[in-house]
């Protein structure tokens, strides 16, 4: 089950995976990693500073793409070097706000990959894109791997 | 406000040890939906070959974050927080966290540039044990947005 260095390859893609983001996960994030810039879970003050509303901490969704790669890996630790930029914020409606298209609050980030080197030592770097709401939320994001 | 350029070069820390847990990297791992059993359970990160339960990759975060806030609260610099937004990260692993890890934190000022009205920030945050044994290196670049 576990993917092995021997049987990837440049351009092999890592199949798409969908994380759902609500404001309880940015309630329990801020609480797990210290952050809580009020940016992340309240909408006034969010408004305040320019900002569509409460929005994902950038760290959230870099995390979620690193779940997304040690998922593929089968293991947290593989994952030896990891960089990304933020290009996009992503707001994270609550779910008591107008429905716009039927959205029931919350957002979905979108992450899929694929194989762009290998590096040796059973290394490879995986280019990873992550979507929400059609737009790139993270850019030249990758990731360098150690698989069996 | 323009960031004052005069801190380029300078160095935060170490500050106080950072003892990482395992009730820590499960809250954590919880916060982010990582289902992995490696960072759960202590048995399983044994098969695996690490010491004890193992932190995702971005948990490093939590520990750059204490070190750096002390840097961004130092009113000669001149950040306003609320105007700020993530621009870059990453993080560069000699091995994971795992629990029982007591690490310390140094944060270095690479660069501090002006585009337009905004102000970039970008630091280096070493993370080693108390041991001297380096563990991560995360670099960041803030932004600050104009007024």
């Amino acid at each position: 089950m576990t993917v092995k260095y021997a049987d990837v390859q440049p351009g092999t893609e890592i199949p798409q995976k969908s994380y759902r983001a609500t404001r309880l996960d940015l309630v329990k994030y801020a609480g797990a990693s210290g952050d809580f810039n009020v940016i992340h879970w309240n909408d006034r003050l969010a408004r305040a500073v320019g900002l569509p509303g409460v929005i994902a901490h950038g760290m959230y969704t870099m995390a979620q793409a690193g779940k997304f790669v040690s998922e593929w890996a089968g293991d947290p630790g593989a994952v030896l070097e990891f960089g990304v930029r933020f290009s996009a914020v992503v707001p994270v409606p609550d779910d008591t706000d107008p429905p716009p298209g039927g959205n029931t609050g919350g957002a979905t980030i979108e992450v899929s990959g694929t194989i762009a080197d290998k590096l040796g030592d059973n290394r490879v770097a995986v280019d990873i894109v992550a979507r929400s709401a059609g737009e790139k939320v993270l850019t030249r994001a990758r990731a360098v791997v150690r698989l069996p | 406000m323009a960031l004052n350029k005069e801190f380029v070069g300078r160095a935060f820390g170490p500050g106080e040890p950072y003892e990482v847990s395992r009730v820590k990297i499960a809250e954590f791992a919880d916060a982010i939906g990582e289902p992995s059993e490696l960072c759960r359970d202590k048995a399983a990160a044994q098969r695996a070959g690490y010491p004890d339960v193992i932190a995702p990759p971005t948990f490093a975060i939590v520990v750059a974050m204490a070190s750096t806030a002390s840097m961004h609260s130092e009113p000669g610099l001149g950040l306003d927080y609320s105007m700020v937004v993530h621009g870059e990260e990453s993080f560069s692993h000699s091995r994971p966290l795992h629990a029982g890890d007591v690490v310390v934190a140094t944060t270095t000022v690479e660069s501090i540039r002006a585009v337009g009205a905004m102000s970039m920030l970008v630091t280096s945050t070493d993370i080693r044990t108390t041991d001297g044994e380096h563990v991560c290196t995360a670099k960041s670049t803030l932004v600050e947005r104009g007024k």
